[in-house]
């Protein structure tokens, strides 16, 4: 029956794009959470009032974050070829989307990491300094545990967004279901495989949306 | 002995400067629970907050025991805090550590081994009263359970000070008296230090020594907590006794102008509280009958203090020699308001 609806559809073929997706998303999400904190605990530690307040530093960060959040996600690919080749030494694959896909969302996690930050109770922070932690204390003891909840959900909205991300370096040959929808659907005529890349795509977005709700109410105890 | 001298802190708003906290100078004894009243906007807030650093002062020096806390460096102060305890207005608990975690975060901050960690939350648990709440979350307990692990907290490296900011300005006035016993309660048994600040004279009264009353920056009072209730000298003093023991003077006009026979005195009490039977005794002893107008006694950590003021009826001598009796048997201070 499956082959009367979709008369192009190569289960096969769409396994494999549809494993590409996940790697692409999984991947890159863990890049981003990573670089995303980082860069989201250095804007708000050199902010006004911060613990490592630093007007300068605070500007080039920001200036960074916003700089690389301006940038339409599929310029941004072609700009980063010649980087991705000397990193990656191909531009094609799923692999060579890492570094496009980490860079163009990791300012954007930075962003939501700082809002989660500042909404951790500043009264909580004077108490851990008034027991005489260090900063590092303070960071991996009382901002990031405290937020968590902020940081799990806008990962979860950073995940959803890196999903439409791999879908769009598709385009340009980097796997996965945008890849195959394009190139195999699109391009071909055959609009059932680009339906049925749709409905994989909206699948995997529910599936990431429905772990993301569900560990940040689990973490949440407020 | 804490010691403050010449304390001072400017604060930069929009290009005008604020001082809030003017020049302070302060001597607070071991052991003794100290308050500081004011207004929102005296400083105290700010005071408090230079003990530990929180805030960096602009001049002045701090000395807790041996440590010139305004001298030392970012490293020696940290260590310096870990014998400061501090408890707040709003907790400051962690939301996402239970009520045992949250306890036990200043001793991992020391750097204190699992075990010991362990044993020391249960003695503090035990100590302030949350036996059974252990693996609670501070969203799933009431205002005065959050208060008691943050003084269990404060308390958990074994500090010779407590810094009260505020600490039971956020609670109903049951609560409030359940956590100033305990407070009194670790005073009496940990030989704490406690200082506190607080704008409700009804915290000072229960359970404080010595007071000072601060206004605009400035220690304008201080001294003994019944000496200030008994003779309070600034303007602000006198509104804070008066939360406490209600104004008076309003009244007396009234009350003379209604009791028109014998004679109408008012009674102060200071600190004795075996002179409390006084109503029953010049009753028994001298032919005359008291009638009790108005009055409100209260209770001060050094003795009762209050005033009453009664109508004497009887005899012109009688009433003469009772109100001799008064003055010289008894610390009783009598004071005629009106003459018959």
């Amino acid at each position: 029956m499956l082959n009367e609806l979709f008369p192009n559809v190569v289960i096969e073929d769409l396994v494999v794009a549809t494993g590409e997706t996940f790697y692409m998303t999984i991947i890159a999400l863990i890049g981003t959470i990573i670089i995303g904190i980082l860069l989201g605990l250095l804007l708000y530690l050199t902010s006004t009032g911060g613990l490592w307040e630093n007007k300068v530093l605070n500007t080039i960060v920001a200036a960074i974050v916003n700089i690389f959040r301006a940038i339409p996600f599929i310029i941004l690919i072609l700009l980063l070829i010649p980087f991705t080749n000397f990193l990656i030494g191909t531009i094609r694959g799923p692999n060579a989307a890492l570094p496009a896909l980490i860079i163009g969302s990791a300012p954007f996690y930075a962003r939501l990491v700082e809002i989660g930050l500042r909404e951790v109770n500043k009264g909580v922070v004077e108490a851990a300094q008034s027991m005489g932690a260090k900063t590092k204390t303070i960071i991996f003891k009382v901002l990031l545990p405290e937020s968590m909840p902020a940081l799990v959900s806008g990962a979860t909205v950073t995940a959803i967004a890196l999903i439409g991300y791999t879908a769009v370096a598709g385009a340009i040959g980097a796997g996965g279901l945008g890849d195959f929808a394009y190139f195999h659907g699109f391009v071909r005529r055959d609009f059932d495989v680009v339906f049925v890349c749709t409905v994989l795509i909206v699948i995997i977005v529910f599936i990431f949306q429905s772990i993301g709700d569900f560990i940040t109410n689990r973490l949440d105890k407020r | 002995m804490i010691s403050i001298k010449g304390l001072t802190k400017v604060f930069q708003i929009d290009k005008k400067q604020v001082v809030a906290v003017d020049d302070l100078n302060l001597t607070i004894k071991n052991g003794e629970i100290f308050g500081v009243i004011g207004y929102s906007g005296a400083g105290k807030s700010t005071l408090i907050r230079l003990l530990n650093r929180l805030e960096e002062p602009t001049s002045g020096k701090v000395t807790i025991g041996d440590n010139e806390i305004t001298s030392l460096s970012k490293n020696r102060l940290r260590n310096a805090r870990q014998n400061i305890g501090m408890i707040f207005q709003h907790f400051n608990l962690l939301w996402s550590r239970t009520v045992s975690e949250n306890i036990e975060f200043p001793l991992e901050i020391a750097g204190v081994p699992k075990e010991k960690r362990v044993q020391r939350v249960k003695e503090l648990i035990d100590l302030v009263g949350l036996t059974g709440r252990e693996k609670a979350y501070p969203s799933q307990l009431s205002g005065g359970q959050k208060q008691r692990v943050g003084i269990a907290r404060a308390l958990a490296n074994n500090p010779k000070v407590l810094l009260c900011d505020e600490a039971t300005s956020a609670l109903d006035p049951e609560t409030t008296d359940s956590i100033l016993d305990l407070l009194v309660d670790i005073n009496e048994r940990l030989g704490l230090t406690i200082i506190l600040i607080t704008h409700e004279m009804h915290v000072i009264r229960k359970i404080c020594n010595r007071v000072a009353v601060m206004e605009k920056g400035k220690i304008v009072e201080q001294g003994d907590v019944l000496d200030v209730f008994l003779k309070p000298k600034q303007p602000v003093t006198k509104k804070f006794v008066e939360q406490v023991m209600g104004s008076q003077e309003d009244d007396i006009g009234q009350l003379i102008e209604n009791y028109s026979t014998g004679e109408v005195v008012r009674l102060h009490f200071v600190g004795e509280s075996a002179n409390q039977a006084l109503i029953s005794k010049i009753s028994k002893e001298f032919d005359i009958e008291v009638n009790i107008l108005q009055g409100k006694i209260t209770q001060t950590k050094l003795g009762a203090y209050g005033t009453l003021i009664v109508q004497l009826i009887g005899e012109q001598d009688e009433i003469s020699q009772t109100i001799q009796y008064i003055k010289e048997k008894t610390s009783i201070e009598v004071e005629v308001l009106k003459n018959a």
